[in-house]
């Protein structure tokens, strides 16, 4: 065929899904550390679910099978789902969840490149407002639980929702540290008496901010790597901490530090993972900018004054509809254009 | 002073671009080989059209014996160039021949036999400085001189003087940015003080004030010898070496780089006062010059499958595939591209003839530049936005074009996309960008045509109506006037201020015809909105682009010859 360039130099789509899912690795590994092997179970769960649904509805669609299950933008999702989820969550919110997010937020909207909202977001935001009661229950983490749970526990009770003879449900799970600070304040107490707490570890929820750091590393080693551009981490995290300073600063009583904000919830697991889903996201580097820091904003906002305890889902899934326009207020100067 | 000026001053450098792997070494080892015609039986076929504008005007008649040098066709115009007799014998056929363009189209070309004496017609240096600039510009444009870095605009077009637009700078592009080729490396190692010589007449006729050879890094021994060639130079040059980024040979990019300076869109560079020329083209100007010959061969880098990959200095109407077999190559079961791997084209056969463009010939496309992996969607991830010289979007293009959203595409700019295939080369979707935004053009270039034509049109046939309406009026006005007068005597006393009437209908019919005609004038001067009052280069590579165009059967060829 004759078309130039004859050349080309750039990793494939399987490649940079590829090397996104082991960004993931060192959080995962700190979440085994800390809350057990249970995820590895959600995960693969998400993952099957997610393959097996995107196989099918490729088939019914009558597009290439092969091609598109190999690009790996199907295990990202379900990986990014089953990371945002309660790690003991039952197998079938986990099938729900992704099968949503696979079926409804990406192939019916045209499959891969055509979701105008970020697939894992959508399933995840499903779940959160069809099932909250199990969305915002987290198992305490290992070492804080009063009767820790070994692996085949887990299993049993992802699969069965069945405890071990004798533990209660509340004997292995607890508020998450952003959901526990909104409640007490609610109760008029106040952030330092309210970061006494056992959940509370250094900076962040004890454990979790392990998890979060190890998320940091990923994503740092996906900016080294440029899958990712650094706009949306740097504006995302710096809006949040922007919010959670300048409030922190007037009332430190009722305001968590931004170190907390930074180390808590979903955080890191956003900036790296979540906001950089090229395809529901800007392209412009000023529009990359101006997302971030909405969302950045936005997640504030929720956490502290919306009904959820965290609001990423939410302010992804907001921005995600404003992307159009930001790109198109944010076109660079063309090439012998004024501006 | 202005040489230290440029020396410290600090390079600019535009958005993105791409490294691809250079490819140059292996034809850089070996020193130009001339090539030289013995055989009396040697054919070379000639195309009318080796260049932008019109194509020129034929003057041989088949059975004319001709000399080596002699006008063969000449320029048609001042867009046009003349085309000249590689070397002495007979011209055996005028018709239309395959030619190397992308779109594998025939075009008429002169066939001419050597009689293997190689006998030069007379032929005369010229002192430039003792006669008038239009007689030297006269020569270029009898000499058939065009830009040869690819584009073949018409040079004498270019070097004319214009008191609008004073060109200050005058840029020679020794980038050659494109992996492969080695032409012009070679020519400035081995042709500089030549080059150099080429660059004063061309300062002389624009009456510049500064005068910068850019180099990329890649070829230190071209910048070396041009600074030494430079430096024995009555008028001051400086020699920049640029860093080695794909398409730093672009003119407008190389321009931003020297100067800072971007040359406004669809305007051309002599609006800020700079004018650009390849190097190969200056050392045309001196042999033209200062020696009387006319351009009749041209340098050819031939590498990729060859035993003896190099540079040639090939007298034009050469079959490509002979000149590959000099070099060691298939001439069978394997393709060529004609160009570089970023911009080039794969040429419809291998027997066609070298021309003014060809600067490079990569042999074994096939086995060198396998077929990338099918297309996948788009993902976003803006890698083409960030790599586009221009800072174009290109993923908002390809979207738009992909869609037939003309409209949009043009809001985008898509005219000022140069077709370097940096986005193309990013992609890890495979996605064949430069193919969409080529289609999207020239969807858009003929909705335009078909647009002006409907105008006329329409307007015709309002005229039509409104015509036909004042004739019924009129009928009617005369069926009354007889009627009044055959019941008065005094109808005769009427016919005067009747005359009155008529003559006055005639002028109004004359002023609107008048007007119909201006707004039909004004219609054809707008229309082509995005390719009039363009830099010379970009006229070039509009050229390019309808030829790429005509290639997938999209628009007739060569419609620049209006827009000129």
């Amino acid at each position: 065929m004759n078309r130039s360039p004859y050349i080309t130099q750039a990793p494939s789509v399987t490649t940079i899904m590829l090397k996104v899912l082991l960004a993931l690795l060192p959080g995962i590994a700190a979440y085994v550390w800390i809350f057990g092997g249970g995820i590895l179970v959600t995960l693969t769960l998400a993952s099957i679910t997610a393959l097996a649904s995107e196989a099918i509805l490729l088939k019914w669609r009558d597009r290439p099978i092969k091609p598109f299950l190999m690009d790996g933008s199907a295990l990202v999702t379900a990986w990014l789902l089953a990371l945002a989820l309660p790690p003991l969550a039952p197998w079938w919110l986990v099938v729900v969840g992704t099968l949503f997010a696979i079926v409804i937020a990406k192939q019916l909207y045209g499959g891969l490149g055509y979701n105008p909202f970020n697939p894992a977001m959508i399933g995840y935001a499903v779940l959160l407002i069809s099932f909250p009661a199990i969305m915002t229950k987290w198992p305490a983490p290992l070492l804080l639980a009063q009767t820790p749970l070994g692996f085949s526990d887990q299993l049993h009770f992802i699969f069965a929702g069945a405890l071990p003879n004798g533990v209660l449900v509340d004997a292995i799970t607890s508020a998450t540290p952003l959901d526990y600070l909104k409640t007490q304040l609610g109760l008029h107490h106040q952030v330092q008496a309210i970061t006494q707490a056992p959940i509370f570890g250094v900076l962040g929820g004890k454990g979790g901010e392990w998890v979060t750091g190890a998320y940091l590393l990923g994503g740092l080693y996906l900016i080294q790597q440029r899958i990712i551009s650094w706009h949306l981490p740097s504006a995302f995290l710096a809006a949040l901490a922007l919010m959670a300073g300048v409030f922190y600063l007037l009332d430190p009583a009722h305001f968590a530090n931004p170190a907390f904000h930074l180390l808590s919830g979903a955080t890191m697991l956003c900036a790296f993972f979540i906001i950089t889903d090229p395809i529901s996201g800007p392209t412009t580097p000023l529009g990359k900018l101006i997302f971030a820091a909405g969302i950045g904003i936005l997640t504030y906002l929720i956490r502290v004054y919306g009904g959820y305890p965290d609001g990423v889902a939410f302010s992804v899934l907001l921005f995600n509809i404003a992307v159009p326009l930001i790109d198109a207020y944010t076109q660079p100067r063309v090439y012998g254009h004024a501006k | 002073m202005l040489a230290n000026l440029f020396k410290s001053s600090k390079l600019s450098s535009f958005n993105g671009g791409v490294h691809p792997p250079q490819h140059k070494l292996e034809s850089t080892r070996a020193p130009i080989s001339v090539l030289t015609i013995k055989n009396a039986q040697q054919v070379f076929v000639l195309p009318l059209r080796q260049h932008v504008g019109k194509v020129s005007k034929l003057l041989v008649n088949v059975g004319d014996h001709v000399l080596k040098g002699q006008l063969l066709a000449n320029a048609d115009g001042q867009m046009s160039a003349a085309v000249h007799a590689p070397t002495s014998g007979t011209i055996v056929s005028v018709q239309d021949q395959l030619i190397p363009h992308p779109s594998g189209l025939p075009d008429i070309a002169i066939t001419l036999q050597a009689d293997g004496e190689d006998r030069w017609v007379e032929h005369h240096a010229m002192d430039y400085r003792s006669v008038s600039k239009r007689e030297v510009l006269e020569r270029l444009r009898e000499g058939g001189v065009v830009g040869l870095g690819g584009a073949t605009f018409p040079s004498h077009v270019k070097l004319r003087e214009e008191a609008k637009h004073p060109v200050d700078t005058l840029i020679l592009n020794g980038a050659e940015c494109e992996p492969f080729i080695t032409c012009d490396d070679l020519l400035m190692r081995e042709r500089a003080e030549e080059i150099v010589r080429g660059i004063e007449i061309m300062q002389y006729l624009l009456n510049t004030k500064e005068c910068i050879i850019g180099i990329e890094d890649n070829k230190p021994e071209a910048a070396q010898a041009m600074r030494d060639a430079a430096s024995k130079s009555q008028i001051l040059i400086a020699v920049v070496v640029v860093p080695t980024v794909y398409p730093s040979g672009g003119a407008r990019q190389l321009i931003k780089i020297l100067t800072g300076k971007e040359a406004p869109s669809g305007k051309r560079s002599t609006d800020i006062g700079i004018q650009c020329f390849n190097v190969a083209t200056a050392y045309t100007v001196h042999r033209l010059v200062n020696h009387g010959e006319p351009v009749i061969s041209r340098i050819v880098t031939v590498t990729g499958k060859v035993a003896r990959p190099g540079n040639y200095d090939v007298p034009l109407g050469l079959a490509v595939g002979e000149l590959v077999a000099l070099a060691g190559g298939a001439v069978e079961n394997t393709e060529y591209i004609m160009g570089g791997p970023m911009m080039g084209f794969t040429l419809p056969s291998n027997h066609v003839p070298v021309v003014k463009a060809m600067n490079c010939i990569i042999v074994g496309k096939p086995e060198i530049f396998p077929e990338p992996p099918p297309a996948m969607p788009c993902i976003r991830c803006a890698r083409c936005a960030d790599a586009c010289p221009v800072s174009l979007q290109p993923q908002e293009l390809y979207w738009f074009a992909k869609s037939d959203n003309f409209e949009k595409a043009r809001d985008y700019k898509l005219f000022d996309c140069i077709e370097c295939g940096c986005c193309t080369y990013v992609c890890p979707s495979n996605i064949p960008l430069v193919q969409y935004y080529r289609y999207a053009k020239s969807e858009i270039i003929a909705l335009d045509k078909a647009k002006q034509a409907a105008d006329i049109a329409r307007e015709r046939n309002e005229f039509r109506l409104h015509r036909i309406e004042r004739e019924k009026q009129e009928r009617a006005q005369k069926h009354a006037q007889k009627a009044a007068g055959a019941k008065t005597e005094s109808a005769k006393l009427e016919a005067a201020p009747a005359d009155a009437a008529t003559k006055a209908e005639e002028a109004k019919k004359a002023a609107l015809a008048a007007a119909i005609e201006r707004a039909k004038v004004q219609k054809a001067e707008i229309a082509p909105k995005n390719t009039e009052e363009v830099s010379p280069q970009i006229q070039a590579d509009i050229a390019a682009i309808e030829a790429r165009r005509a290639e997938a059967g999209l628009a007739e060829v060569a419609p620049q010859d209006e827009n000129n």
